[in-house]
């Protein structure tokens, strides 16, 4: 079963010319797939995986997640979208400075509104025990070490179940001990919860050790 | 969206940075203490400016206005637009300003609806003499207590009373610059002349003191029956009705009305104070320029920390969007953090408003022993809080919108990608 399907992608770049990132991207994702995309700086597996997100919009093709056709749906639809459906870890962490661990967790479900405060604590709970985490979860997170923080992130990134999980490199700034950790959890979930991952990554133990990789050059995808 | 969620974040944003939010909110609070202590002040300074004009003068006064042009009787009889009639040096015609049926229209004006008191006067011209020395002023004689009931006379005399008109005939009650100015005290005696020659020695057995330059300068009290003796004139002789009104305003309707109804001529207090109420609106308007100006800068203080708060957060706002926060979750973020500013350094505000302008009107004050003023003059009022609280939190929302407009537009992959 689909859950991810892109066709005919493209994208331009106009500062400081016009250049095409993109060029006829075609490719789908099946459920439960642990998948790697990989491919030298610049080109476009990035910029791919910003149009998978639906946070980048400006592109030509069609994008379907879950049999929902994404392409040129309004921003705030789309921000529903993601907050339901698509869960995400960045290379920078990128948590809440300001917020405790359990606030980090917890705020897309608030966000989300499906559950009540105190279920949403207890899954936060739950989710911050599978990255092993759960005794950090009253710290503020800027106290965190990076290794810390990015577990942490995978935690807000599964706190509602999301059907797909993607990561732009997401141990891009680990050490080899945290980028095992994370690689474990990763696969982890994929196997054992039947979720969808989606990985931009140089690293080529992670990919070696997912499930499928797209390789891409130029803007083009030349190994699937 | 989520409020409760937003007010969460936005108050874990405020709180993190306690110092920052601390001077937005002093920015406002001292634009509102000041709005309050200003508004305050000069809104006192106006009453109290309007009591002693008002305190003095009638609201309505009656009178017959002696005017020496009137159309010849040639003009009269022969006018017609072919010709022109040319009259030389003509006299103007004996005419006395005296009210025509006067005790009766007092009597009628007292049961009307509104009407606080009524009180008849005779006034004249007046030259008091004192040895080889003539001063001009003016002569008010007077239904004692009638004329207290307007003007409150009793609280303005500095010595003797005002009582002794009513047993003593001869009485005389002076202003206290002209009692000054003549040298006499309670006891002594005066002569007056009118301006047609008639002549009398007056005892003086009161001075007061309205705090009025124009009146204490001039004026002086004595019955009716004493200025009509030295008129030459009978009882029934009355040049001037005053009237108080249970509202002020109502002055302006009623005088037209009165006018309509006995055909007389009447002069309302606004008329009479036209620069009294002409200054009130200058210091209205000053006192707003100056409010909006203080709360204009509060504003632009708040729209800076704002503007330096989103610009702090564009890492924050990437998350939340790419979470799945939309445009109006990230407005109503930030949004909320102004007005939160604005509420509390609004309410705070008033507090040191009310602080201040009740420190200054328990201030002593001396305005000379004229003015019946001890402490500077303040009102208290609810509406000038709820404005000023209106005003700050306005203006924070406006200072804050601009912002998180600015934040909601805030593209997530440019950030994220770094």
């Amino acid at each position: 079963m689909n859950v991810l399907s892109a066709s005919h992608i493209n994208k331009y770049f106009f500062e400081p010319e016009k250049f095409q990132v993109l060029q006829d991207v075609n490719f789908e994702v099946k459920k439960g797939e642990f998948l790697s995309i990989i491919g030298k700086s610049g080109c476009g597996k990035s910029t791919l995986l910003y149009i998978l997100s639906t946070m980048d919009t400006d592109y030509e093709g069609t994008l379907e997640v879950n049999g929902q056709r994404l392409t040129g749906l309004p921003q705030d639809t789309l921000a529903a979208f993601r907050n339901e459906h698509l869960g995400f870890v960045f290379q920078f962490h990128f948590l809440l400075p300001e917020f405790t661990v359990l606030q980090n967790v917890m705020l897309p479900a608030l966000k989300l509104g499906k559950y009540s405060n105190k279920e949403i604590e207890e899954r936060a709970y739950e989710k911050l025990r599978l990255v092993n985490m759960v005794e950090h979860t009253r710290k503020q997170s800027s106290k965190l070490s990076g290794g810390q923080q990015q577990r942490v992130a995978i935690a807000r990134a599964l706190i509602n179940d999301p059907t797909i999980i993607m990561g732009d490199e997401p141990t891009g700034n680990l050490d080899k001990a945290n980028s095992g950790l994370v690689f474990d959890i990763f696969r982890q979930i994929s196997h054992e919860n039947g979720q969808t991952i989606i990985t931009v990554t140089h690293d080529p133990d992670f990919a070696n050790g997912s499930d499928r990789i797209i390789e891409m050059s130029d803007g083009r995808i030349i190994r699937h | 969206m989520n409020l409760k969620l937003s007010f969460q974040i936005a108050q874990t944003h405020l709180l993190a940075k306690k110092r920052q939010t601390l001077v937005a909110m002093l920015g406002v609070t001292f634009g509102i203490a000041m709005f309050i202590v200003m508004i305050s002040f000069m809104q006192g300074v106006n009453q109290f400016l309007e009591d002693s004009a008002l305190d003095a003068s009638p609201h309505v006064r009656i009178y017959n206005e002696v005017n020496t042009q009137r159309p010849s009787i040639l003009d009269q009889n022969r006018s017609s637009d072919s010709s022109v009639n040319v009259v030389y040096h003509q006299k103007p015609k004996q005419q006395l300003p005296r009210i025509k049926n006067g005790l009766q229209m007092v009597r009628l004006i007292e049961k009307m609806k509104g009407v606080l008191g009524v009180s008849p006067e005779v006034s004249s011209q007046a030259f008091f003499n004192n040895g080889p020395i003539q001063i001009s002023g003016s002569m008010a004689g007077i239904d004692y207590p009638r004329e207290n009931r307007l003007y409150n006379l009793d609280s303005r005399i500095k010595s003797g009373s005002f009582q002794a008109l009513l047993t003593n005939p001869k009485g005389i009650v002076v202003g206290a610059n002209l009692a000054k100015k003549l040298n006499v005290n309670v006891g002594d005696k005066v002569s007056v002349t009118t301006p047609m020659g008639g002549n009398l020695t007056l005892r003086v057995v009161g001075i007061f003191g309205f705090g009025i330059g124009t009146i204490d300068n001039i004026r002086c009290y004595t019955s009716i029956s004493t200025v009509q003796e030295i008129l030459g004139k009978d009882a029934s002789y009355l040049t001037d009705i005053h009237i108080k009104m249970t509202d002020p305003l109502l002055a302006l309707d009623f005088g037209q009305t009165l006018q309509k109804q006995f055909g007389i001529h009447t002069e309302d207090w606004g008329t009479a104070n036209q620069a009294i109420l002409a200054g009130k609106k200058i210091r209205n308007v000053m006192t707003f320029v100056i409010s909006i100006t203080l709360l204009v800068v509060a504003g632009f203080g708040i729209y800076n920390i704002m503007n330096m708060n989103v610009i702090n957060k564009l890492k924050d706002i990437a998350i939340l969007k790419a979470t799945g926060f939309g445009s109006s979750d990230v407005v109503s973020v930030f949004l909320l953090q102004a007005i939160i500013i604005g509420v509390l350094g609004g309410v705070l505000g008033l507090l040191i408003g009310f602080g201040i302008s009740y420190a200054l009107s328990i201030t002593p004050f001396d305005a000379g022993d004229m003015l019946s003023l001890k402490t500077f003059p303040v009102i208290f009022k609810t509406e000038y809080y709820l404005m000023g609280l209106t005003f700050g939190v306005i203006t924070t929302i406006l200072a804050g919108y601009f912002p998180s407009r600015k934040a909601a537009k805030i593209d997530p992959v440019a950030i994220l990608r770094g």
